[in-house]
């Protein structure tokens, strides 16, 4: 197959460039193996030498024409020098043979004639068959006509990139992460792990560091920091935040609507009222778990960590709350994959010890949870990431797992009948979590759960809170707010904070979440 | 501790929700679990039962000599299937006897499709004979079809009212005039005309069906005009347009659309077109991504919901647990029972133990059926494939011929539990349905959805029967 050869010669020339569309070359034309770029510092095995460039360095050979293809020596030494995937069938063809009634077949694999981008996504991209399952499932192509759809962003750009130069569209900041796309993909295409990349991609090499779209989203996707300093001062922050001439002025300054209220700040945060409370009340080796009770629940509804705590120690777990930062949701949303690497760093370090202390790791928000066993793993190589991935479960999926619910339910009722219109973020939908807390309480006397649908509530976390998209969002979410008010309750019920922000903006309901019922029913 | 119930339903399409439903009507406590969200909504949303029956042995004997890639079954050699077929349950004694319909039985089908239309309501028609109905698809043929959407009745080949075809020129994947001339072709019994209009011009060019569908949905202004106002603006030009065979030119009495007349709030949209053109409107079903499969996987959802059923989707099923050790089985025939099937969430395995379990995976396109050059199987419970150890023989080079790897699936008992190697039940807790299911090449027999009706409904109420035993 003489079609390996001419690739390998792409590949050279593509290395040689300055600016090379796979991202794979050094800046100052080294060649590297393909990762730094975006997070993956621990994963050299992706990087299948370039025959060319190698052979240069090693001095074996003059040019990176095909005829550097044939000789086996620089094959086998460029072998010893770098470490070989081990996915990889085709790692020998890539660099020995250049006549195809050389090739071994059982050595072949179609995976090396191209040169690889960041993240090995070579065979997502080979799964997609264009069925549109993923477009037919994207909340924001349905209102705006302008985003190309999931599918363009997903496997047709990444092709488009595997030649040349091509930038990355900037129609790939109009991408939610809402992440509907892999739980529509028949054919388990890594979409959004594709649009993360993209995103990320774009944000790093395309977008203007000093625009005030880039720091309006760096202030939005780091939202951590700003609720750390407001925490510092809640009341005055709570005030100051949705302060009218204030908000007309980050309107027009920043791109932060001024139709949305900003989220009262707790005066106690969940980790002060931790520490103050003396930290585990239960002490249990064998039911351990690990609290990532992420920003939002320690800024802003501390109540939904007391809940999760009182909970959990009904049931006799010794809870843990290791130090940690953003689980990095807003920032993959927002392209900053940077920032979410430096966080997630942290967590997996105290997690990964936490873990190794007989701990499951549990949390309350779905984005949170999504975010620590799915985007990790996909985005990063840190020391014990598959670890934190594979012992990371949501508040009320591990208990129903571990827990009889029904027979601790069985007999209980909330003081006053309750009833609940209850919206199913995106991001549990995805863990398989969209029905659960309705299942929980189906049975249970006194509460009434109703599911608004499958709708997505349209903010997305940072999305909604961007001007230019501020009134999509609010289009994404008109099915939502009409199921909710057509429901019985007049409370709404959500686990994801954003979501419930959401909620509350379009119905004015004030939303809870299923652990403050649970806590409710159960602990009370 | 595991996630328990007492019947558990594998696949979202519409043998799992057959299924599932049979079960919980039956009294059982139901489970259904799906990888990813219902394929529904790549389907065209028509209900068809068995709409041509194709020849199963050739015409003349198949010649001499040593088979080479496929040649030892000649196309040409092959009679081309009977039909479409008037009435689907006259013809199912002419079926093979391994196919499901046979297994099952007529009556299972008509089963299937009475528990559909109590599903479904006035969503859905058809049901008032046993005959086929003829529905216009997307590609300008006629299909045979047990059961159609409201939305497409307007459009029967029966009916012999002068139509008009709308299409849009930033709708490349569908041509009104080529429709409009293939369905001439075909031998309708009306006259037809197809006709280009400006309307989703107002849109980005590549704008995805569900955009225009939404815009119709909230009936967003287009320039100033609200959308089913500027749609009925575009098509009202054209209603002259037809031109029958003396040349006379009459008002259309019927408008068929690309089914994208809304999603949430079809049924007005397409009131108010009708209203506003003076003429029946009617939808042509459409491949992927198909808003009629879309509303279908909506009416479904709401049952199983209704009907108590716990469902979940993201949870692929990637491993089963056998309890109680050695073979519970092998005497008495019944095989061994599967206690639990471990469920993939996000890296995490988690078991769901239930006293039966309903397979209703899908086939080689849902992927309950994989592949690849060594041999067909089923992964969740790696259940017997029959299937010729050499691959040539898997497959003919026509096309469109009558390939063999159609017909493959796991083969089952009439009580649908899979049978092994041996034709010894494998599992006697387990049951099949759907595609997953051989012996039918639904393709070309047109009978997916009736095969996923009539086995959905025997598997969970076989289920539900054995829950307790």
């Amino acid at each position: 197959m003489t079609r390996h050869t001419e690739n390998d010669d792409d590949e050279a020339e593509g290395t040689d460039e300055p600016h090379g569309g796979c991202g794979c070359g050094g800046t100052d034309g080294t060649p590297q193996p393909n990762v730094p770029e975006i997070g993956r510092d621990e994963r050299p095995a992706i990087f299948v030498p370039d025959d060319g460039d190698e052979a240069r360095a090693a001095g074996s050979d003059s040019a990176g024409s095909s005829a550097a293809n044939g000789p086996a020596e620089p094959t086998e030494s460029a072998a010893t020098d770098a470490p070989r995937t081990a996915t990889d069938g085709g790692v020998e063809s890539a660099t020995g043979g250049s006549d195809s009634t050389e090739l071994d077949p059982d050595a072949y694999d179609p995976i090396d004639v191209f040169p690889e981008g960041d993240l090995d996504l070579r065979d997502g991209a080979d799964s997609c068959y264009k069925c549109t399952s993923c477009d037919t499932s994207c909340p924001v192509a349905e209102v705006d006509d302008e985003f190309p759809g999931p599918k363009f962003q997903g496997p047709e750009q990444w092709r488009l990139k595997r030649k040349g130069d091509h930038d990355i569209d900037e129609s790939i900041t109009s991408c939610s992460n809402c992440m509907r796309c892999d739980d529509a993909c028949p054919s388990s295409v890594p979409l959004s792990q594709m649009h993360n990349e993209a995103r990320g991609q774009f944000v790093e090499e395309q977008m203007e560091k000093l625009s005030v779209e880039y720091v309006r989203n760096r202030i939005l996707a780091n939202y951590r920091t700003s609720a750390r300093l407001a925490s510092v001062v809640p009341r005055l922050s709570s005030f100051a935040m949705n302060f009218g001439p204030a908000r007309w002025a980050m309107d027009k300054v920043l791109g932060i609507p001024k139709e949305r209220d900003f989220p009262e700040f707790a005066t106690t945060t969940f980790r002060e009222w931790w520490r103050d409370r003396g930290g585990a009340q239960v002490e249990n080796p064998d039911k351990r778990v690990a609290y990532f009770h992420g920003c939002y629940s320690n800024y802003n509804t501390p109540e939904v960590g007391k809940a999760m705590v009182r909970v959990y120690e009904h049931f006799g777990y010794e809870v843990m709350v290791p130090p940690q930062k953003c689980s990095g949701t807003p920032m993959f949303a927002n392209g900053m994959l940077k920032d979410a690497r430096r966080h997630a760093e942290t967590n997996v370090e105290n997690l990964v010890e936490a873990i190794g202390d007989g701990a499951d790791v549990i949390a309350s928000c779905t984005s949170c949870s999504m975010s620590l066993r799915q985007e990790y793993p996909e985005l990063f190589d840190i020391h014990g990431i598959e670890d934190v991935s594979d012992h990371t479960f949501e508040a009320l999926e591990y208990l129903r797992i571990h827990e009889d619910l029904d027979e601790a339910l069985a007999e209980a009722r909330p003081e006053d009948d309750r009833s609940f219109a209850y919206h199913a973020p995106c991001h549990a939908r995805n863990q398989g979590l969209a029905r659960q807390a309705v299942e929980t309480f189906r049975d249970v006397d006194g509460v009434e759960l109703e599911d608004v649908g499958d709708s997505c509530s349209g903010i997305s976390g940072t999305y909604g809170w961007k001007s230019e998209k501020y009134e999509k969002s609010m289009q994404i979410g008109e099915e939502m707010f009409d199921h909710m008010e057509a429901a019985e309750g007049e409370v709404g019920m959500t686990e994801c904070p954003t979501c419930a922000m959401q909620m509350e903006h379009g119905t004015g309901y004030e939303i809870e979440h299923p652990l403050q019922l649970l806590e409710e029913t159960v602990v009370a | 501790m595991a996630i328990d119930s007492e019947v558990l339903v594998v696949g979202g399409g519409i043998a799992g929700i057959t299924a599932a439903i049979a079960a919980a009507r039956e009294g059982a406590d139901t489970r259904l679990v799906s990888h990813k969200a219902s394929t529904l909504r790549q389907a065209s949303g028509l209900i068809d039962a068995l709409g041509y029956l194709p020849a199963t042995e050739p015409a003349k004997p198949l010649r001499e000599g040593p088979p080479t890639a496929g040649r030892n079954l000649d196309p040409d050699e092959w009679p081309d299937p009977e039909g479409p077929l008037a009435d689907p349950f006259e013809a199912i004694d002419r079926l093979p006897e391994d196919h499901p319909y046979r297994l099952v039985g007529a009556d299972a089908l008509r089963e299937g499709l009475d528990l559909f239309d109590d599903l479904v309501g006035d969503a859905y028609l058809g049901g008032h004979t046993d005959r086929n109905a003829l529905v216009p698809t997307f590609g300008g043929s006629v299909k045979p079809t047990a059961r159609y959407p409201a939305s497409a009745a307007a459009g029967l080949a029966s009916d012999d009212r002068p139509a008009l075809i709308v299409g849009f020129r930033s709708l490349t994947e569908y041509d009104a005039r080529t429709f409009a001339d293939r369905l001439a072709a075909a031998g309708v019994p009306f006259d037809v005309a197809g006709a280009e209009v400006e309307f989703a011009e107002a849109f980005r060019a590549d704008a995805k069906i569900t955009r225009l569908a939404k815009a119709l949905d909230r009936d967003e202004p287009i320039d100033g005009t609200p959308a089913r106002e500027a749609l009925a603006k575009a098509v009202g030009p054209h209603l002259h347009d037809v031109v029958d065979g003396e040349g006379g030119v009459d008002r259309v009495e019927r408008v068929g659309f690309p089914a994208f007349l809304g999603d949430d709030h079809a049924a007005e949209v397409r009131a108010e077109l009708g209203d506003r053109l003076g003429a029946d409107v009617f939808e042509i079903p459409m491949g992927p991504p198909s808003l009629p499969g879309l509303r279908l996987e909506d009416l479904l959802y709401d049952a199983l919901d209704d009907a108590g059923v716990r469902f979940e989707t993201g949870t692929p099923a990637v491993g089963y647990e056998v309890d109680g050790g050695g073979d519970g089985g092998g005497g008495d025939g019944s095989g061994d029972r599967i206690d639990r099937l471990v469920m993939d969430r996000k890296g995490s395995e988690v078991p769901y133990g239930a006293e039966a379990i309903v397979l209703a995976t899908g086939g080689l396109v849902g992927k309950g059926l994989d592949s690849d050059r060594d041999g067909v199987r089923e992964p969740v419970l790696d259940l017997h494939v029959p299937q010729p150890a050499d691959r040539y023989e898997w497959f003919v080079d026509d096309a469109f011929g009558e390939q063999p790897y159609a017909r493959f699936g796991v083969r089952p008992d009439e009580r649908l539990r899979p049978l092994d190697e041996s034709g010894e039940v494998a599992y006697g807790n387990v049951r099949v349905a759907g595609a997953v299911v051989g012996g039918a090449d639904v393709a070309r027999e047109k009978s997916a959805s009736g095969v996923s009706l009539a086995t959905g409904l025997v598997a969970g109420r076989e289920a539900a029967r054995e829950v307790g035993q």
